[in-house]
């Protein structure tokens, strides 16, 4: 399980925020409450359509306080290969669905002085949960959020509801346009910004805070675009005599155990290098992504962690 | 049935000792006749019904007397225990781990019962009984860290996560092997692993930190550690120096079994929920060389670790000194037998 523990949860409420936005309520099926997170985090949700695992993040909105639930924000994703599209059109009030412990890529950097948060469109789904959790601790904090229209709405009306003058508002359609140069300057040393939405977006404000001297450690930003697990392979075991697939939710280690194989590992997260395998042949590109290799051994092809890395290819031989 | 506590001093007269199920289960740290710096970190997981890893958080037979001792260090000097303010969340995120953990797998000692934010919290082998709201600092007598680490066993440092590093901005430090909260307090992990030897040249220190910045929530890690200690005492501390370091100087070939102590660290680490920083827990378990031989393949490695432990390390783990009167003593527990692989008594 390199994704980590799974949770069972069921789909207890579903609510069309914008014409194009969905908000699942997601409750625990074993009724044990669902795990805190600090502001920022995401799960995975692992859907299953007719048989095609689909594996997104999707950033946590809130939890309710006694845990009994946590809410999504998914937005329909024109040219989607399957999952924000199965989501919107599949998925019904009562299925099951599984998801991974909270993992937090953006937190809040907790000696800032003052947290500005930035949105645009469905980026603002980690932004409300960092905003509510900066109104909690009394720390100051402003969010600019921009959204197409006005019927993109439903989170700006909450929002401004919780965070009052707070919030500041940008409407594609009025031509307001968040201005970096306009913001950064008035900023007390010591500030933090945060921003998530489409790329063209970050890039610019990510930009106008250098060009405006701010240290990079104090910029901080969220891709949804992030690359995830990788394409299935398959993996044959030279000692063992044995074939398997690498499955594209599943590591080479995993894949490897699940063969029968019991292969040696310990930290199975690419530092100890406890699992370092010989790589008899491989019919494509190792993709290595643990810390332990030197940049030498990696680009010799000669070795593999087998927790971490895969290949990019047809088949991989192993001396297992 | 419950864990028979006993009553011992780590200090003076130093009565500890072990018993001998606490004997079989030390977590004797080598696997094999030779020690070199790895990144030997492992998943804690659950081990055996009995053993030192059967549950996160592991309490045994010295649970009153080292909280007796925590108590001695703090109340000479405060500033064992200290925590920036932005180290609250993950203070109260401690709370919840500790008192979860105890309750649930030494329920005979320890009960929790929560309404809410309101929480009931009785710690019988202490005689405490506690109300309080979760979260709220003034309903405690101290603060929540310095409270419910002066009921675990271990020192825990809390660890604020940002510019992909790890800070020291919390902790309470009482019974470590000669590192200082005070001197540490606000550092970063590179900074505070500045004084180990080889480890940063072979590159540990790298690959640990990337892998702790990656530590999920529900998926902790843990690792061991070793040093030597004269006498059974806890508080080895650079603030004590002058109190300690002389001991050293005690060690006679006729009192090594008794003197000279394996002093071994369980740490392990969580990513803790509302503050998404890191606790380290540093749990240290001591044994005398006259224990620690009652385990035939423990008395033949150990000698065999200590000849050949490189130079460097002898020195900086602070244990040249009485280090071959040790092997000595040792060695008629050597019978230059093979020793099977894996840390467990055969
Ligand atoms: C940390 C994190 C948090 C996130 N949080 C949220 C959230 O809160 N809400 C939310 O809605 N989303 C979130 N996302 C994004 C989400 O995980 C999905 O990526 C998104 O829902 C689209 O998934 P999909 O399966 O529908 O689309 P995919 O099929 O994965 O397509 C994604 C994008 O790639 C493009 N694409 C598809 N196929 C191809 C192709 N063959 N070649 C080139 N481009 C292609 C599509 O045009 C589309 O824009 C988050 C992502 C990350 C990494
Ligand atoms: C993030 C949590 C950690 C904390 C708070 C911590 C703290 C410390 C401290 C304070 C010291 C003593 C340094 C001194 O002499 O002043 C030390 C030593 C050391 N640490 Fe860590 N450490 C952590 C994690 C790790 C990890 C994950 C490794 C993995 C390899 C590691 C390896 C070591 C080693 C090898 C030593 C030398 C110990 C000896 O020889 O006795 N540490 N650590
Ligand atoms: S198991 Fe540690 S590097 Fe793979």
């Amino acid at each position: 399980m390199s994704g980590g523990v799974e949770i069972l949860v069921r789909v207890a409420d579903i609510e069309q925020a914008t014409a194009t936005v969905r908000r699942f309520t997601l409750a625990p099926l074993s009724g044990e409450p669902l795990p805190v997170y600090s502001a920022g985090a995401h799960v995975v949700v692992t859907m299953d359509d007719d048989g095609h695992r689909i594996r997104n993040p999707y950033s946590l909105i809130s939890r309710a306080q006694d845990g009994s639930h946590y809410r999504i924000g998914v937005l329909k994703t024109p040219n989607s290969r399957g999952g924000s599209i199965y989501l919107h059109e599949k998925v019904c009030e009562g299925d099951e669905l599984v998801i991974t412990m909270p993992v937090n890529l953006f937190p809040i950097v907790r000696t800032g002085r003052k947290h500005v948060l930035v949105a645009g469109g469905i980026g603002v789904t980690p932004i409300y949960a960092m905003a509510e959790e900066l109104r909690a601790a009394s720390a100051p904090y402003e969010i600019h959020y921009a959204m197409r229209d006005a019927s993109c709405g439903a989170f700006a009306d909450e929002l401004v509801e919780m965070h009052g003058d707070k919030v500041r508002l940008y409407r594609d359609d009025a031509q307001e346009v968040i201005r970096v140069d306009a913001i950064l300057p008035h900023q007390p040393l010591g500030t933090h910004l945060y921003v998530c939405g489409p790329e063209g977006m970050i890039d610019a404000i990510l930009a106008g805070g250098r060009k405006a001297g701010w240290p990079v450690e104090n910029l901080h930003s969220e891709r949804f675009l992030a690359p995830m697990g990788g394409a299935p392979f398959s993996v044959a075991l030279a000692k063992a005599g044995i074939t398997a697939t690498v499955r594209s939710d599943q590591s080479l280690l995993e894949a490897i155990e699940e063969a029968g194989v019991d292969a040696p590992y310990l930290c199975r997260g690419g530092a100890c290098g406890q699992c370092e395998t010989r790589v008899i042949s491989a019919d494509g590109e190792l993709i290595h992504n643990d810390h332990y290799l030197s940049d030498e051994e990696k680009a010799s092809g000669a070795k593999i962690m087998t927790c971490v890395s895969r290949l990019k290819g047809r088949e991989l031989v192993l001396d297992l | 049935m419950g864990i028979q506590f006993k009553q011992e001093t780590f200090r003076d007269d130093y009565t500890f000792s072990n018993s001998p199920e606490a004997i079989r289960r030390f977590p004797f740290p080598f696997d094999r006749d030779e020690y070199m710096y790895s990144v030997n970190i492992e998943q804690h997981m659950p081990g055996p019904p009995k053993s030192y890893v059967e549950f996160p958080i592991d309490i045994d037979e010295h649970y009153v007397s080292e909280m007796r001792d925590r108590a001695i260090v703090l109340k000479e000097d405060p500033l064992r225990c200290q925590s920036l303010p932005h180290m609250l969340p993950a203070e109260w995120d401690l709370v919840e781990l500790l008192m979860d953990s105890m309750s649930k797998h030494y329920p005979e000692h320890f009960q929790l019962t929560k309404d809410g934010d309101r929480w009931h919290w009785v710690n019988q082998p202490l005689g405490i009984d506690q109300t309080f709201t979760f979260g709220d600092t003034a309903t405690l007598p101290c603060p929540p860290m310095e409270y419910i680490t002066r009921q675990c066993q271990g020192d825990f440092a809390l660890l604020d996560q940002r510019q992909d590093n790890l800070w020291m901005d919390a902790g309470i430090v009482t019974t470590q092997a000669d590192w200082s909260l005070d001197f540490d307090i606000g550092m970063n992990f590179m900074e505070w692993h500045g004084p180990v030897p080889i480890a940063h040249d072979i590159g540990v220190f790298d690959r640990a930190l990337k892998f702790l910045l990656n530590l999920q929530q529900g998926r902790p890690v843990r690792r061991l550690n070793w040093t030597m200690t004269i006498n059974p005492r806890l508080d080895t501390s650079p603030e004590n120096y002058h109190k300690w370091g002389q001991e050293k100087a005690t060690v006679t070939p006729e009192n090594v079994g008794d003197k000279v102590h394996l002093r071994v660290e369980l740490q392990a680490l969580w990513r803790l929920p509302r503050s998404n920083a890191i606790v380290f827990s540093i749990r240290a378990y001591l044994i005398s060389m006259e224990e620690l031989v009652t385990i035939p393949k423990w008395g033949r490695r150990f000698p065999r670790i200590l000849k050949s432990l490189p130079e460097p390390i002898a020195n900086y783990k602070g244990l040249s000194r009485y280090r071959e009167m040790t092997i000595d003593w040792l060695s008629k527990y050597d019978d230059g037998q093979p020793t099977s692989p894996g840390f467990f008594p055969d």
